[in-house]
């Protein structure tokens, strides 16, 4: 056999397995959407939706910090900022159909992030986590001095409203499905993006970032839209909370926030798909069912022990151990 | 009565006085952190907390036996360094060889730990410290009225400040120091000990917090919260000074407080946000930080 003959050999196997992976995954996610559409049949929607909108926040925030290398410690701001212009103007502009709001607030979100950006990527590493702290305690500050947020008391009774002026939201089932669709729609998003050459450009940028550099890769640009893109995604999941609890109050710009976030994130596996979501529904059960038991005002140093343990003893999170774990045993 | 810019000159002076307290607080919290940062190459989450517990640890030490201020002004130090010198050694030490960002978030968690158990002991409404006899009543300075504590706290906080610096720059134990941040395989190679110099570095830098604890008890209200709101703007402070110099670091904190006190006095709305929109300028016109040698 000659040497061309070889190589197409090998090129052949590789597509093929390559193939097999991608039927696994395509057969895994099946099984999960399923499980999704079937789920508020057995527990509760509202709780379910919960999951979802932190699920959505935690991707957004993996798409920065698992993937582009950047951790930022103030991803409230944008979760507040989409919830609160959210719920303004649904409160104020009755008849706005729900999803308008939803938008607004999203882009709210997307020019906060954007100048987040421009004044934290100025700065590296650490400098960064602490830059992205102070900004964000700076938007908590205006929310909590604003007239229209409620300050501390916050917002209450936003209407849910109508999507499209048509379909009722106020019943359980129809805002369900609707975050489920958003959710799973901005999932597909930040798939798409991880695995096309500007997401391979991040990783780049995660891994070595001078080499990035002499590249010839504009590195800010890229870490510029990235931010982005998470503080949309994080603002869209802050809107949506904000619908489903009719609820908008500043335990979500707390830094607080900022720091439960991470702890998804890293719980689940940084920098894989899956992780966050699997990250988000392990820390908001935990909440809850905590906040049920003898141990209701013990969350937050169970919280930390979580965090300690997982920097200690498990760093790639849940779905990353389980990858590791498969690759190592069945190869 | 004098005037300055339609403010009273005791107002005004009074609010700087209150603004150079402040600074002289963010200045000992950015100097242990810098500290910290040197040798560890890590910001240190539990900063605040450390802080917050050098305060408790006073009011309590009083309220259960009895001890006097100026004991705790050195056993709160003593105590809280002790327990960083614990937590670097059973927790930081375990991952030193990985991303720095793991031990910081390592740093985080143990403050949520230790803030949330101590909310959990103590709820988050304050305890209350009775300032020390000596430091009762003040003096009249013809402009303004100086009571005798305030006084305390600035000399006791420069002093501090300007042996941390004298200690780091100028002795053997600080050359050892400066050598570790360099190049710290290559010390060992020497045949000095640099885990265990990190160790005490950890423990020096939180005992610096705990020591600002101390001072801020007769004066701040003492809650398991008083640290986490503080350790931000303390974030801020250093990434306007940058971290690059330990007297940078000071200069930038008290500077940092005199902002706030005048923007008190002038636009009091914006005083809890100003050294914020600092931050934002420097970032903006001096990336690099005031002091700073590198991004």
């Amino acid at each position: 056999m000659d040497q061309s003959a070889k190589i197409a050999d090998i090129h052949k196997s590789i597509v093929k397995e390559q193939a097999a992976q991608e039927r696994k995954r395509l057969m895994l996610n099946a099984a999960l959407l399923l499980l999704l559409l079937a789920a508020p049949f057995a527990i509760y929607p509202v709780f379910l939706m919960k999951i979802l909108c932190f699920a959505l926040f935690a991707v957004a925030f993996n798409l920065l910090f698992g993937f582009t290398g950047l951790l930022s410690f103030g991803h409230a701001a944008f979760l507040a900022a989409g919830g609160y212009t959210t719920g303004y103007l649904l409160s104020n502009y009755s008849g706005l159909s729900t999803e308008l709001g939803i938008i607004a607030g999203t882009l709210a979100a997307t020019f906060l992030g954007l100048g987040f950006a421009l004044l934290s990527i100025r700065r590296q590493g650490i400098y960064f986590a602490m830059v992205t702290l102070a900004l964000a305690q700076l938007v908590f500050f205006f929310f909590v001095q604003s007239e229209f947020t409620g300050g501390e008391d916050g917002m209450h009774g936003i209407p849910r409203g109508h999507l499209l002026g048509v379909i009722d939201l106020e019943n359980n089932l129809s805002m369900y499905y609707f975050v489920l669709a958003v959710f799973i729609g901005c999932y597909l998003l930040v798939q798409r993006i991880v695995s096309s050459p500007y997401g391979q450009v991040l990783k780049a940028i995660k891994q070595n970032e001078p080499r990035a550099v002499s590249l010839g890769y504009n590195v800010d640009r890229y870490k510029v839209l990235a931010f982005v893109i998470s503080a949309a995604l994080a603002g869209l999941a802050g809107s949506m909370k904000s619908v489903v609890f009719q609820l908008a109050s500043l335990n979500d710009a707390h830094w607080h926030m900022s720091g439960e976030v991470i702890l998804m994130t890293l719980v689940g596996g940084m920098g894989t798909l899956l992780g966050p979501v699997i990250g988000a529904t392990f820390v908001v059960n935990i909440e809850y069912h905590l906040s049920q038991g003898p141990l209701r005002d013990w969350v937050d140093p169970i919280l930390g022990g979580v965090f300690v343990i997982t920097v200690l003893a498990f760093r790639s999170g849940i779905v990353g151990e389980i990858q590791k774990f498969v690759r190592k045993n069945i190869g | 009565m004098s005037m300055i810019f339609g403010v009273p000159l005791a107002v005004l002076s009074g609010q700087l006085l209150i603004g150079i307290i402040n600074g002289a607080f963010y200045a000992l919290l950015s100097l242990g952190l810098a500290v910290i940062f040197g040798l560890l190459k890590i910001i240190n989450f539990a900063h605040g907390a450390m802080y917050m517990l050098g305060a408790m640890v006073t009011v309590l030490m009083f309220n259960a036996l009895g001890v006097s201020y100026w004991v705790a002004l050195f056993m709160a130090p003593l105590l809280v360094g002790a327990f960083g010198v614990v937590i670097e050694y059973f927790l930081l030490r375990r991952i030193a060889g990985q991303d720095h960002i793991y031990s910081l978030l390592l740093t985080f968690g143990v403050a949520l730990i230790i803030q949330g158990v101590l909310i959990n002991w103590f709820g988050v409404s304050g305890l209350r410290y009775a300032m020390p006899d000596m430091f009762k009543g003040g003096i009249n300075l013809g402009f303004m009225f100086m009571p005798y504590y305030r006084a305390w706290v600035i000399v006791a906080a420069l002093l501090v400040c300007f042996g941390t610096w004298f200690v780091i720059e100028k002795t053997k134990l600080g050359a050892y120091l400066r050598a570790g941040t360099e190049d710290s395989q290559l010390m060992q190679g020497f045949g000095i000990n640099v885990p265990l110099l990190i160790s005490l570095t950890y423990g020096f830098g939180v005992a610096l917090a705990a020591f600002a604890g101390v001072l801020a008890a007769p004066i701040y209200s003492v809650t398991p919260v008083m640290g986490s709101t503080t350790l931000i703007v303390v974030f801020a402070v250093v990434v306007i000074g940058g971290m690059g110099s330990i007297g940078g670091a000071i200069i930038t904190g008290i500077l940092m407080g005199v902002i706030e006190g005048l923007t008190k006095t002038f636009y009091p709305p914006a005083s809890s946000a100003v050294i914020f929109l600092v931050m934002v300028l420097v970032l903006m016109f001096r990336p690099s930080g005031l002091f700073g040698k590198e991004a």
